[in-house]
């Protein structure tokens, strides 16, 4: 006799709840395979956890952001920003589609040119700019975003000391109706300090001013607030132009594009309800061709979107630990993901999805990661299929920052691999192994040994 | 291990429970166990059916065995058995 695929027994309450007004389900269809990778042959070759990126899909999304701003704008260039995924098979990507560098630190800026990116296609944005840095972004030519009057001094010495003249822009923050506002970089707009460094770089005889830029957030659910801002940029840009007769060459509109991700507390999915990039461009490209700009003097348009163009090309494959049942009789699951490793998981509510065929019988979930920790927890609520010890599963939209802001705690990074066009899985981040983390340490003489 | 006598189990998964008028849904696996159990089968009975019939090692339907009665006592369906 053959026997019976198993599956857990299950014994829910029938509740007569008010029910969901959209009526919306939980994902009911496993996810199996990767861009046709079957998830189980992923972790049996590179172990669980795992990062599964595609290059597929991040070449899909950075076209179709091009698209969306090149069919509405005559000059648009894309950064792609460092931050929020800097693995070099990342960012090369991103180069091999188009996009300059974005960096916000000296490492970041190191890794740029060692990725192969010329320094003139390097926007160097961030209030750390050390001495040294800023010297190297003089030598090199790259465009030097100005987040403070000190770094505006430090900028003038060096390239005084040089004898090159430095290409800046001037960071502005600004009131575009969201809040709260960023106005801890950059100059405001509204009480004059854009124009008190607008001025003092006109005026300089060491830097070349080629730009403004902005950065009104992140996950910014409004495309609206984008409009105010490229408005506010042209003013300044065509106050310039008028008062010192001086073109500038680019505006940059920086980043914070909402990616598909949805934010703990919302009611639907971010799919549904977040601006997709073609809101975005349309707010920012209307309000610079309805500025007062010369059909002939438009700037450049410069978008440094990160999140939006990575977050939906990486998953992060995991494997269930331990079913549990918590003393008021809901369901948990301890998954070998930690909070380390998805540290998004503190603001968003990634889709958590079996990769293995389930029925349709499911139960509400607290996922836990393995961290000896009480705040480890992935989903505070989740409705899930009857997951048994040592299945797997597929987190998804965790490609933005997870892989940059991850920490090594309790337990070593995993394995980071993309798959390619032609479906080859390449290891682009190797696994941690102890001596690497023991390469750091130092124990002093008097404490190598002991007895117990 | 008994569970109530006046708890109603249908062949579609509804389980009924008239002294609250509370109702439940089980899945198969859960429907034949609350069966097995009103036919008096023990822990170990019921732990070998299952591995009899199902694809599953014993260890994993004795815990989770466990659990499911941990439920339908959280869900007043089995008798106090006076222990504890």
């Amino acid at each position: 006799m053959e026997k019976q695929q198993y599956e857990r027994p299950l014994i829910k309450r029938l509740e007569s709840k008010i029910p969901n007004k959209f009526g919306a389900k939980p994902n009911l269809i496993p996810i199996t395979h990767i861009d046709e990778v079957a998830v189980k042959d992923l972790i049996s070759e590179h172990g669980s956890p795992l990062f599964v990126i595609s290059e597929k899909k991040i070449r899909s999304n950075i076209r179709k952001a091009r698209k969306a701003f090149e069919t509405r704008y005559p000059k648009v260039q894309f950064a792609w920003s460092y931050k929020t995924n800097y693995l070099d098979a990342v960012c090369r990507t991103f180069h091999q589609e188009g996009s300059w560098a974005e960096v916000v630190s000296d490492f970041e800026y190191d890794k740029a040119l060692h990725n192969g990116v010329n320094g003139s296609k390097i926007i160097y944005n961030g209030p750390d700019k050390t001495p040294e840095s800023i010297k190297k972004a003089i030598q090199n030519n790259s465009l030097i975003h100005i987040d403070h009057l000190d770094e505006y001094y430090t900028i003038q010495e060096t390239a005084d000391a040089l004898g090159i003249k430095a290409k800046v822009a001037v960071r502005i923050n600004m009131d575009t109706g969201v809040y709260p506002m960023w106005d801890r970089f950059g100059f405001n707009y509204e009480n004059g300090q854009a124009w008190t460094v607008l001025n003092k770089i006109m005026r300089s005889d060491v830097m070349t001013l080629v730009g403004l830029h902005t950065h009104i957030g992140t996950f910014m659910l409004s495309a609206i607030a984008y409009g105010v801002a490229a408005s506010k940029l042209a003013d300044l840009a065509i106050g310039i132009r008028t008062k010192y007769d001086h073109q500038i060459e680019y505006i940059d509109m920086g980043g914070g594009f909402a990616s598909v991700n949805r934010l703990k507390g919302s009611y639907l999915p971010g799919v549904d309800t977040n601006p997709t990039i073609d809101d975005f461009a349309e707010a920012i490209t209307t309000a610079l061709i309805n500025a007062d700009f010369k059909p002939d003097e438009l700037p450049l348009l410069i978008l440094e979107t990160g999140r939006a163009l990575i977050d939906d090309a990486a998953s992060l494959l995991g494997t269930v630990i331990s079913n549990k049942r918590l003393s008021d009789g809901r369901r948990s699951t301890i998954l070998d993901i930690g909070v380390n490793l998805l540290f998004t998981s503190f603001w968003y509510e990634h889709p958590i999805t079996p990769a293995q065929p389930f029925t349709q019988y499911t139960e509400d979930t607290v996922v836990y990661g393995p961290l000896c920790m009480n705040i480890d927890v992935l989903r505070e609520h989740i409705t899930l299929p009857l997951l048994n010890k040592d299945d797997h599963v597929v987190i998804q939209y965790v490609g933005a920052y997870n892989m940059t802001q991850w920490m090594q705690f309790i337990t070593l990074r995993p394995r980071i691999v993309m798959i390619d066009e032609k479906r080859n899985v390449n290891i682009i981040r190797e696994r941690e192994h102890l001596d690497r983390i023991l390469e750091f340490e130092k124990v002093p003489d008097h404490l190598k040994k002991f007895d117990l | 291990m008994d569970i109530k006598k006046d708890v109603a189990v249908s062949d579609s998964g509804f389980v009924f429970y008239p002294t609250t008028g509370e109702s439940f849904s089980v899945n198969p696996l859960g429907m034949e166990i609350i069966r097995l159990m009103k036919d008096d089968k023990s822990f170990d009975k019921i732990t070998e059916y299952v591995v009899d019939h199902y694809n599953v090692e014993s260890s994993t339907i004795e815990k989770d065995l466990l659990d499911f009665i941990e439920m339908l006592n959280h869900f007043s369906l089995m008798e106090d058995d006076g222990e504890g």
